[in-house]
């Protein structure tokens, strides 16, 4: 056997699929930041230079901030990011508090019927979104609370699968902890806030950033909601814009404010990103 | 331990009280609109029981195009995704210098408005008055083009809407398989080489059967997804889906509910019943074939 | 085939960023003679998990060669070495059965190497029959015991013929009585294969029952090479007196004056040649003999009863032992609260300072 020959082949074949895979990696990379790349240069294109070429141009030397202006104030961006941050903030916090009560309950208490419920819970969790919202659809035309945060927040508010994910993380923490608080004569309330919330603040956190992506996404819902303009999230004023927009086909000035809108939830990653690919790992489903 | 009977109830009140109005109620309510024939939004009378309004949806031109387009973005979407996640996780879990930055690029699509992206993507494949598109200048380096993608023929508008679909869907895939690739044994690994195995083999063999149960968990939420979908579709085509030929069966359901043809609950909720059945039947079917192919 | 080891060092980058380099294992030379069975030996940490997988090719060395017989391997892959590699935990691929886990490394081979599936059938057979698991070969691994698993990771690791077996830590995962049963297995199998083998333990009464030879490791150092019984009756340093045989041996801080060792004030042996220093001495069980006149007076703390010989456990305040062990005959009578001891010069080691032997 020549065996300096198979050491230098397998270096070199090892060597090849080395350069083959960062390849292929960096294909997809760019594949992933290009559309990113160019919304952010053609924000920065001015609406002349823009239109005036034929051959789109992949760099600019003479960027402005003109759009993101004209974004501001040709159309009420700010207004659906304010609507869109309400609705987020209400219904993050609404959701939090709805799901941490049944979780405890699910985790810690004990009452008649308690299986039965959360297997019933469980069961839920199978409903897709497209069934129920029909339904909602006209209970809250019916309610007359179309245009409203009310409407908009309400079939919002509950997640059947962060009560599970609270619960599971809820029920490790061992019983001793529990019955020594309640021979303190600690409150079952005072419990939940004081011990089992600080303990599980990673998974708060979690479920509390996926329903923050999940609000600043909300396209399907708030569209069937809202047909006035002052009660539209960023995803309906986007589409907005995309239609009727700036009265003329302004792509730039459509592409600054896709910045805007796409700017908080990637500064968001970027900051808590292991947790938000952690909590996403652990059963986020994009919808 | 004593039974606080009143009290977990209490805790449990306002989550029963959400899921009871926006989730059990409507899931009941949708299967007596599908029956209810000539269902009157305005007056909410209907004159009787029956499968005439499946009947409708099932004759109704937009509603098959809308079933033609999700089957077909299903049958290339999932596959290509799965395919294309497994190969990007492999590469990833072979690397090891720069691995977090390739992960956290990655990752991005997730965390961005499908919406606004959309637009960006659009905008890549469009063809206007002033410009063919960057898609267009790419075309023609190899001689080919130009093509609208977005209001064009019909399968030019499809590859655009499935491109857009596994980018969308990508980094759930690929971060899912990347922990699945990183929780199987190395000794594994170093027991085929030591055997002499190839590369090819080792994946086909080894890797693939220990990471096949997460394999066909993305499978089967693949499918559900893909069948669901509909913001994709807007973000490219607008919210007018019929007329660009590019509904798709959720799109239906809304246009049937609300905006220029809507108004019809029934309709909507036949065709929402409907849906329910497909995915119901495909997820039963993958379920099976993965009780036979998943090893352990 | 033997198997030569030259120099062998394997440095790992350390984990901070500054700090220095640690050294798994350190200018490693030694011959394993063809047909062999050779027990690495060594706490946790000494390095003989990394001789293993630089022989095994899964690491190369930093610096040092490898031969296979005459052929320099050192940085050929693992798979072009021909080496048989059964792991701690086994790896069979859960997902094969035993049949398909056996034949799995002979599917491996390409061109004119290519076997038919009888032929390969056969040989995973064959293999399967040395280990005597050929009634198990449609099972699945999860539906074996430790000890069935562990035959069929060595059947794997045979079936291709290897030109060296190595094991890593064969018995850690087996209960008691089955590591008994599995380490006179491997005696048998090496014996009927005639393959040199290495395995690794960090048991010395598992090295010291079936190897050829052993090596004995520590901090990536060997400390001593040879025949079990041979470290075993002439340890080179304090390390290797202390870390072979059951029970361990006796440990004493002692002085010698004009060619005597004396334990506390007690002249207890004759040691010609040595200068005068203080000394550790250590003493194997065996070594003590019972006496009325003995020259060590030890308090007896009790006697345990193995059968043919006795246990007898006493203190003595030079020991560094908790415990005095000593094993004598059974017939023998031991009572009060004292006991004296002659000892046998052959089972008397004395070490300096730095623990070098000196007698």
């Amino acid at each position: 056997m020549d065996y300096e020959k198979i050491e230098k082949n397998a270096l070199v074949r090892q060597r090849a699929l080395k350069a083959v895979t960062y390849a292929l990696l960096t294909l997809w990379a760019v594949l992933v930041l290009f559309p990113f790349y160019w919304m952010v240069l053609t924000s920065l294109k001015s609406y002349g230079a823009y239109n005036a070429e034929w051959v789109p141009k992949l760099y600019t030397l003479s960027p402005t901030l003109e759009n993101y202006r004209e974004a501001f104030t040709a159309v009420p961006l700010a207004g659906y990011f304010v609507n869109t941050i309400i609705f987020t903030v209400i219904t993050t916090a609404a959701m939090l508090l709805v799901t941490v009560l049944a979780a405890f309950a699910f985790a810690r208490l004990n009452f008649r019927g308690k299986n039965l419920a959360f297997t019933a819970f469980l069961a839920l969790m199978m409903i897709p979104s497209e069934l129920v919202v029909i339904t909602n659809f006209v209970t809250i035309t019916n309610l007359d609370l179309r245009n409203t945060f009310t409407g908009l927040i309400l079939p919002s508010v509950t997640s059947v699968f962060y009560i599970y994910l609270l619960k599971e993380n809820f029920a490790q923490i061992p019983d001793e902890l529990y019955y020594a608080a309640k021979v303190d004569g600690t409150s079952d309330l005072k419990y939940l806030f004081k011990v089992m919330i600080p303990i599980c603040r990673p998974t708060i956190i979690t479920v509390t950033i996926l329903k923050v992506i999940e609000c600043w996404n909300a396209y399907v819902w708030p569209r069937l909601i809202t047909d006035d303009e002052s009660y539209f999230l960023v995803s309906n004023g986007i589409q907005a814009i995309r239609e009727n927009g700036f009265g003329r086909d302004n792509i730039p000035a459509m592409m600054a404010a896709v910045v805007v809108i796409s700017a908080p939830l990637i500064l968001l990653f970027l900051i808590f990103r292991r947790k938000i690919m952690a909590g996403v790992s652990r059963g986020g489903v994009k919808g | 331990m004593e039974q606080n009977n009143y009290k977990g109830w209490l805790y449990l009140l306002p989550a029963a009280a959400f899921l009871g109005a926006f989730l059990v109620y409507p899931l009941i309510d949708v299967f007596i609109y599908s029956v209810e024939e000539g269902y009157n939004f305005a007056s909410q009378t209907y004159w009787g029981v029956g499968g005439y309004n499946f009947s409708y949806v099932l004759h109704d031109p937009y509603f098959l195009q809308a079933l033609k387009n999700t089957f077909i973005l299903v049958l290339i979407t999932v596959p290509v995704s799965t395919g294309l996640g497994l190969l990007i996780s492999v590469g990833l879990a072979s690397i090891r210098r720069l691995r977090e930055l390739y992960q956290t690029v990655y990752f991005l699509p997730y965390v961005t408005n499908t919406l606004a992206v959309g637009l960006v993507f659009m905008i890549l494949f469009k063809q206007t008055p002033y410009s063919d598109g960057f898609a267009n200048l790419i075309l023609s380096r190899f001689g080919a083009g130009p093509i609208d993608f977005i209001g064009g023929p019909y399968w030019a508008k499809m590859l655009v809407l499935c491109l857009y679909t596994v980018w969308v869907v990508m980094p759930f895939k690929v971060l899912i398989l990347t922990s699945a690739l990183a929780s199987v044994d190395e000794t594994y690994y170093n027991a085929a080489r030591v055997d002499g195995t190839s590369k090819m083999r080792i994946f086909f063999k080894i890797t693939l059967p220990m990471i096949s149960p997460t394999v066909f968990y993305l499978i089967i939420t693949g499918f559900i997804g893909a069948f669901k979908a509909y913001s994709d579709a807007v973000a490219l085509f607008g919210t007018d889906l019929n007329a660009a030929e590019m509904n798709t069966i959720v799109g239906y359901i809304y246009d049937m509910l609300y905006g220029a043809s809507g108004g019809y609950p029934s309709y909507a909720s036949a065709a929402a019943v409907l849906l329910f059945a497909i995915v119901l039947t495909i997820t039963c079917i993958n379920l099976m074939v993965s009780k036979k192919h998943v090893h352990y | 085939m033997n198997v030569t080891l030259q120099n062998l060092t394997k440095k790992f980058p350390s984990r901070s960023k500054k700090g220095a380099d640690v050294v798994a294992v350190d200018d490693f030379s030694f011959e394993i003679p063809d047909g062999k069975l050779i027990g690495l030996l060594g706490p946790s940490g000494c390095g003989k998990s990394t001789t293993l997988n630089l022989l095994s090719g899964l690491l190369k060395p930093t610096s040092g060669r490898i031969f296979f017989g005459e052929d320099d391997v050192t940085q050929l892959p693992p798979e072009n070495r021909g080496v048989g590699l059964v792991f701690q935990n086994y790896a069979l691929y859960p997902h094969l059965t035993v049949r398909q886990n056996i034949t799995f490394p002979l599917e491996n081979r390409k061109g004119k190497d290519r076997l038919t599936r009888r032929q390969r059938e056969d040989m995973a057979l064959e293999a399967a029959k040395l280990v005597q698991i050929e009634a198990l070969m449609d099972r699945k691994p999860k539906e074996l015991s430790g000890g069935q698993q562990q035959r069929v990771a060595i059947a794997r690791a045979l079936v291709k013929m290897p030109r060296i077996l190595l094991l890593d830590e064969p018995l850690s995962n087996l209960d008691a009585r089955l590591r008994l049963q599995t380490r006179e297995e491997i005696r048998r199998i090496q014996r009927e294969t005639g393959i040199t083998t290495v395995f690794v333990t960090h048991d010395q009464e598992e090295a010291m029952s079936i190897s050829d030879q052993i090596v004995v490791m520590k901090d990536g150092l060997v400390q001593q090479t040879g025949a079990p019984q041979a470290v075993y009756d002439d340890p080179k340093n304090l390390f290797v007196a202390k870390f072979l045989g059951t029970p361990p041996i006796n440990v004493f801080d002692g002085q010698v004056q004009n060619g005597r060792l004396y334990i506390g004030s007690e002249a207890v042996l004759e040691v010609p040649g040595v200068s005068d220093q203080a000394v550790t001495a250590a003493v194997r069980p065996e070594g003590f003999i019972l006496s009325d006149t003995g020259a060590l007076t030890c308090r007896l703390s009790g006697v345990e009863v193995l059968g043919r010989d006795i246990s007898v456990v006493s203190t003595h305040e030079r020991c560094q032992n908790a415990a005095i062990r000593s094993i004598i005959p059974s017939q023998c009578q031991v009572g009060g609260p004292a006991v004296r001891f002659d000892l046998k010069p052959g089972k008397v080691f004395l070490f300096d300072a730095a623990g070098n032997r000196l007698f």
